[in-house]
């Protein structure tokens, strides 16, 4: 247990280190802070990235997925974001380099000439930026708390994660994500590999007679069931988390900071292959399912260490607890950052529009450990299992794609009374159906399945898109100033 | 067909092909590279996807405009 837990503790003083030094040399204004100075190649671009794919939702809410819902978690290794990232982040960060924006809300202030729906969406942007870093920290506790044999309190070490979180922010924004984001990748994808490798092997032979293992004692897992997670649940979630990626505020400043928008398109071609290591966490979630009967619920995110534990010496899980504690910290970071960006630049400033732009950067530091302390209240007091909350986060994040794909086109059918509608009423059918549990069978019960099975963020989204049409509709002759603003920025991005 | 609109084409079945492939998986079987069949369905379009998209990449006009 001593070994496991030293191993852990050195690799978190590593990441602290290197999150702090890497801010050395340079002048940390607000610009640095959070876009790194727009001048991050495709290696550091493809990091900060890549980090994204390898959260704990990734390390424990896939491979529990796995453990619990079989078939229906493969939705995890789906390429399609990228499809869409390689067209639409270069015209994202052209913007945002032209017109210096620091946020996603700025984005959206600055396209549709309106403060109001900098604030909506920023308001957006932190209630679905949240319960994220809450999935860290849940993530960070149960880690280190399985990778020691139970003998640190999780409660213990969330806390421990979070300060050294707070600190390397504070100090370095974004370049302290940037290079911790290196040591967690090199260290992830080993692990991640010797697991999904070895795993299989080791218990069943091969990873071939493990699928016919499961086969044999649950027929039917590894396919999608009728009703339910069905086909059209599958695909509605795909479409859903493909739209969203680069909708989360965080994920939407990194491409701020990219050096070019070749940058941005290199990182959507390879990013797809990276994400292939995830089909070895699969791997180790479905090891698992004979070898560590009776997970239910919640408990199915313990699916990867419980068999870890069970297997390894103490050296080995100390090594899988560093990975895992390492992908609670950067993606982490780079969340308290965007959510302090959010809220000091797109709810501070306009409550107090005298605020000068070096104010708002002291704001944003010291709004840090304000947000974790607020992640830290949900993540003590709340429950649900890891990959439901994520798609939760996923259908707020993503009733901003008609806002942002609709103002780059040639003529925006959308104004901003449409798009404040339209995210309006997705939020609320998200939110509704988070706080409620209500489920489309339920409400309509004669409806066919393939309707009914439809992830409700997906669903949400479509009742966006037609609400913000009809509303543009009628507010068009209301918004003919702000569409001459979105004509001539379409110009920009076409010159 | 210009160049532009050939990327296009290719993007729409990048993003498209996997997910109709979808319904029409009933059953684990065969086995394809050690993998259940909807799981080898999803690692199939990972590398055909990436494929297109690198093609994607060497004709998008773009990408020649931006480099001047």
């Amino acid at each position: 247990m001593i070994i496991s837990v030293g191993i852990i503790a050195i690799f978190l003083g590593i990441a602290l280190f290197l999150g702090i030094i890497a801010s050395r040399g340079k002048d940390m204004s607000l610009e640095q802070w959070t876009v790194g100075g727009r001048g991050f190649g495709s290696i550091f671009i493809f990091l900060l990235m890549a980090g994204e794919i390898y959260t704990t939702n990734a390390f424990l809410g896939v491979s529990g997925w796995m453990y619990g819902k079989g078939g229906a978690a493969f939705f995890n290794i789906a390429m399609l974001n990228y499809v869409i990232a390689y067209w639409l982040t270069p015209k994202i960060w052209a913007y945002g380099k032209k017109h210096s924006l620091l946020s996603q809300s700025d984005f959206f202030e600055k396209a549709y000439n309106s403060k109001i729906l900098g604030t909506l969406v920023a308001i957006v942007g932190l209630a679905a930026l949240i319960p994220y870093l809450v999935i860290q920290l849940k993530g960070l506790g149960i880690i280190v708390s399985e990778a020691s044999y139970g003998a640190i309190d999780p409660k213990l070490t969330i806390w421990i994660g979070t300060i050294a979180m707070i600190a390397y922010v504070m100090v370095s924004g974004i370049h302290g994500s940037a290079w911790t984001a290196v040591i967690k990748d090199f260290l992830i994808l080993g692990v991640v590999l010797f697991l999904g490798i070895y795993l299989p092997i080791h218990y069943y032979g091969g990873i071939q007679p493990m699928w016919e293992a499961i086969e044999a004692v649950k027929p039917g897992f590894l396919t999608l069931p009728d009703t339910g997670f069905s086909a059209s649940w599958y695909i509605s979630t795909i479409m859903l988390t493909s739209l969203g990626f680069y909708m989360w505020p965080h994920t939407f400043v990194a491409t701020f900071s990219a050096k070019s928008g070749n940058a941005l398109r290199k990182n959507a071609i390879m990013l797809p292959i990276y994400a292939l290591f995830l089909l070895f966490i699969l791997f180790v979630g479905a090891a698992a399912i004979l070898q560590v009967p009776g997970l239910e619920g919640g408990a199915v995110d313990l699916a990867l260490f419980k068999i870890s534990t069970q297997t390894f010496n103490p050296v080995i899980v100390g090594f899988i607890g560093a990975a895992g504690l390492l992908t609670a910290i950067v993606p982490g970071s780079l969340i308290l950052m965007s959510a302090a960006t959010l809220l000091a630049k797109n709810v501070v400033k306009p409550i107090r529009p005298q605020t000068t732009d070096r104010q708002i950067g002291i704001i944003a530091r010291y709004s840090v450990p304000v947000i974790a302390l607020v992640a830290l209240y949900f993540t003590f007091s709340g429950g649900g299992a890891i990959t439901l909350l994520f798609l939760m986060g996923y259908g707020l994040v993503t009733q901003f794609v008609p806002a942002v794909v609709c103002s780059f086109l040639k003529k925006n059918p959308l104004t901003v009374q449409g798009v404040f509608a339209g995210i309006i009423v997705g939020v609320t059918i998200v939110g509704w159906q988070a706080t409620t549990g209500a489920h489309l069978s339920k409400l309509f019960p004669s409806w066919p399945s393939y309707i009914q099975d439809i992830n409700i963020g997906f669903l949400a989204l479509s009742v966006n898109i037609i609400v913000s049409l009809i509303v543009s509709v009628f507010t068009r002759k209301l918004t003919a100033k702000n569409d001459e603003i979105t004509d001539e920025k379409t110009v920009e991005n076409l010159q | 067909m210009t160049k532009k609109r050939l990327c296009y084409l290719l993007t729409f079945i990048a993003y498209f092909a996997m997910p109709l492939g979808v319904p029409f998986i009933k059953s684990a079987e065969p086995y394809i590279l050690g993998l259940p069949l909807l799981l080898f369905w999803m690692v199939l379009w990972i590398f055909l996807g990436t494929g297109l998209m690198i093609i994607v990449h060497r004709i998008n006009p773009s990408v020649k405009e931006e480099t001047e």
